[in-house]
């Protein structure tokens, strides 16, 4: 087996050239134990999400079998398998945040984006997230929105604040 | 003359960032750089944040003001750092100086004062002296003894004492060992080991490496949670400038102890707060539970000796080598000793963190220090434990917070979420919102657990829906013993106390549900009928805002909602201005 292309030289004939940037992730973690949940949260991190193409590189990389790559990422709820939107909303749903009326927040960005948890506009905008916990308690209800330049906490949630904040980014895009 | 702008994540989420940005731009713009403006951790009054210190040259804090948005900003400079007279009416009120006089700080003792990015600060406030204390004139029997004294135990739920698993550690004999700290804080509701991490990471790095020698550590891992990423962050600058400083790496202080240690980011799974779990999870496996013995201690992260530990315990340690493990112990009660951070959330007036000693009752911290309920609504119960824990209902408000006190509840400390709830709250619909998220987060191997919590939820969810029957308590009850007996680890054997309570001290909210229909909180919404009142103007807002067209009337004319085809979505409530949507 030789890696040709990948230039990650991790010997493997993935033969891939698309994962380059992954490439010196698989060059320091690919042969260390332990690290494929590492792995996983770094090409999250480049791609936005988990592609079969890139579990099966990661595979070829590390020697882990694709069946058992899937089954970690999908026990832990970080990681998606499906591409997400330019902005992650990951509403928090933890113990504080339903008591102070999460459900009422999911319903304000269902009657403003039409998503539900897990989905996508589509206009490929927003991604709705719900989320166990953002550990911001007291300033329930929470959500947090991740982009490009970076993420923002949004606090003290009203149906009022939430649309007009969504707004805010979709007249901004 | 400094001034610090708390910036932990609830700090940053109110805006404390702008401000920072407003003051450092404003006091440039005056010509007065000489001040210095810093970041400090969170201070636990969440409810007032940004909040933002001045300090004079002296280090004597002139004025603290809250709720500091940038429009502030210009006054302040302007009367105080200019004028020299703080801004009286933007300050802390004295109420709310109470919520920080009337705790005492152990794990807090740093946060919000110095600045968690700059170990000289750490160092300046007694900081590493513990660890040098340890490294050059204690052996590790020493230090576990003196831990023993205090009487300290695990502040992550299970309150095991800590000497002893720090010592079952040391006498097994490997080649490696390791020192690992959970601060994968999964409990929905805590985030006391978050405002640690980000206000005072140091003192969990010092609280592992006294750990670790006691143990006789190698390494030390550090597993949190990857939705904290600014304590990731605030956690790896801590660890280059301790190793720069010659804290971490080999031969610490010239003892010929080396030890170090690396962060490994979690990736959201609640059972990996379960040791074995967790170390499955560092190990890069699916992080599944398994049966005990062999106990970490003897077998656990590469099958070498392990101890885990959570956030709160190690930043206890310094502060105990340091002061004395007596000292520790002279404060709490006779089973729990020292202090115990809680987080206070819900419907709670003021929210955040309060660092008290055990023993206290919970009156006094959810009334005396938070203030009470949001609204003055009528208390009803206090969920502690999150979702391996129960609600301690009203009339048990006088229960001193210990472990024993409160696991004779039902409840437990848990890591010290406490979420207020009040008469608006449903204690069914509480119940089935733990089980949802427990029957989430269940592993799948235990039959019980998978399967069990999930025929409870399918339960709970008929009874919210008005569709209870009965015998559905007496079944809720069974499974919920099964699943207990069950279960192999923690999540599945706690996982169904939440039902327990409140059906323990709510029954009355469940009957209620079943047999009348009626959810007496009001928040089911399948329970609840929408009626229009004589107060309605007849604006036809709610009419053109009902998603199913059920709500008639003329212009100017009271309104008429038809009850068969509400689905009670409470759209017309929300929408109408005059208060005339009555919810029954």
């Amino acid at each position: 087996m030789t890696c040709t292309s990948g230039g990650c030289g991790c010997g493997s004939n993935c033969n891939n050239q698309e994962f380059s940037e992954l490439a010196p992730v698989m060059d320091k973690y690919a042969k260390v134990p332990g690290s494929i949940i590492t792995i996983l949260q770094k090409a999250q991190d480049i791609y936005g999400y988990l592609s079969f193409d890139a579990i099966l590189y990661i595979s070829e990389c590390t020697g882990i079998k694709p069946a058992k790559i899937y089954g970690i990422a999908t026990f832990y709820t970080q990681f998606r398998l499906k591409p997400i939107g330019k902005n992650l909303i990951m509403l928090c749903k933890g113990t504080a945040c339903h008591v102070n009326g999460a459900d009422m927040i999911e319903e304000a960005i269902f009657e403003e984006l039409a998503i539900t948890d897990g989905e996508t506009t589509e206009d490929g905008l927003f991604t709705l997230n719900n989320m166990a916990c953002l550990g911001c308690c007291s300033l329930a209800p929470v959500m947090m929105i991740k982009n490009a330049d970076g993420d923002e906490t949004y606090g003290s949630l009203t149906k009022d604040s939430v649309r007009s904040t969504l707004r805010e980014i979709r007249s901004k895009a | 003359m400094r001034i610090l702008v708390g910036q932990g994540s609830c700090g940053i989420a109110t805006g404390a960032r702008k401000t920072s940005t407003a003051l450092v731009k404003q006091l440039h713009e005056k010509g007065l750089d000489q001040v210095e403006v810093d970041i400090t951790g969170c201070v636990g009054t969440c409810f007032l944040e940004p909040i933002v210190d001045v300090y004079d040259d002296g280090g004597n804090l002139e004025a603290r003001y809250v709720k500091v948005q940038p429009d502030k900003v210009a006054t302040i400079i302007e009367r105080h750092i200019i004028g020299g007279e703080p801004v009286l009416e933007y300050t802390i009120a004295d109420v709310d100086n109470d919520f920080i006089d009337k705790q005492m700080k152990i794990v807090l003792r740093n946060c919000g004062i110095i600045n968690p990015e700059k170990i000289d600060e750490y160092i300046a406030s007694g900081g590493y002296e513990a660890t040098r204390k340890v490294l050059t004139q204690m052996t590790q029997e020493e230090v576990i003894e003196e831990i023993k004294i205090s009487g300290l135990r695990g502040r992550g739920g299970a309150g095991f004492p800590t000497w002893f698993k720090w010592n079952a550690a040391r006498i097994n004999q490997a080649d490696d060992k390791y020192m690992v700290c959970n601060a994968d804080e999964g409990d929905p509701g805590a985030f006391m080991d978050r405002s640690v991490l980000e206000g005072d990471p140091h003192s969990v790095i010092e609280g592992m490496i006294i750990g670790g020698y006691a143990m006789g550590a190698t390494e030390g891992v550090i597993y949190v949670r990857a939705e904290y990423p600014l304590a990731i962050a605030r956690l790896e600058k801590a660890m280059e400038q301790a190793r720069e400083k010659g804290f971490l790496g080999k031969n610490i202080m010239g003892s010929g102890y080396s030890f170090d240690m690396r962060i490994k980011a979690g990736a959201g799974a609640f059972v990996c707060g379960e040791e074995t779990a967790l170390i499955a999870s560092l190990e890069g496996e699916r992080g599944m539970p398994r049966l005990k013995p062999p106990f970490p201690a003897q077998k656990g992260f590469w099958q070498k000796p392990t101890n885990i530990n959570n956030v709160e315990t190690f930043a206890n340690v310094p502060w105990i080598i340091q002061n004395g493990g007596a000292a520790f112990g002279a404060m709490g009660t006779e089973q729990s000793k020292g202090t115990k951070v809680f987080a206070l959330a819900g419907k709670i007036k003021k929210g955040g963190l309060v660092e008290v000693p055990m023993g206290l009752p919970l009156r006094d911290v959810i009334f005396g220090i938070g203030g009470g309920t949001k609204n003055d609504k009528a208390f009803k119960a206090v969920q502690m434990g999150g979702p391996s824990g129960g609600c301690i209902p009203a009339e048990l408000i006088d229960t001193t917070v210990d472990y024993e006190s409160i696991t004779k509840t039902g409840a437990i400390v848990g890591s010290g979420g406490m979420i207020v709830m009040d008469e608006t709250t449903c204690m069914v619909d509480m119940a089935r919102y733990f089980l949802d998220f427990t029957r989430k987060e269940s592993c799948g191997k235990c039959n019980y657990c998978r399967i069990g919590t999930k025929r409870m939820l399918e339960i709970l969810e008929r009874i919210t829906k008005g569709e209870g029957k009965d015998g559905d308590i007496e079944l809720l009850e069974e499974l919920a013993s099964k699943v207990k007996d069950g279960s192999m680890c923690g999540l599945g054997q706690t996982a169904p106390n939440p039902v327990l309570t409140t059906i323990r001290y709510f029954r009355n909210e469940y009957e209620d549900h079943i047999y009348n229909k009626k959810c007496t909180a009001k928040a089911c919404s399948a329970l609840l009928t929408f009626t229009i009142t004589d107060a309605c103007t007849g604006c036809t807002l709610c009419a053109r805002k009902c998603p199913v067209n059920c709500i008639s009337g003329k212009v100017k004319e009271l309104h008429v909602i038809d009850q068969e085809r509400c689905i009670k979505c409470g759209k017309c409530e929300e929408v109408c201005r005059f208060n005339a949507v009555n919810r029954e």
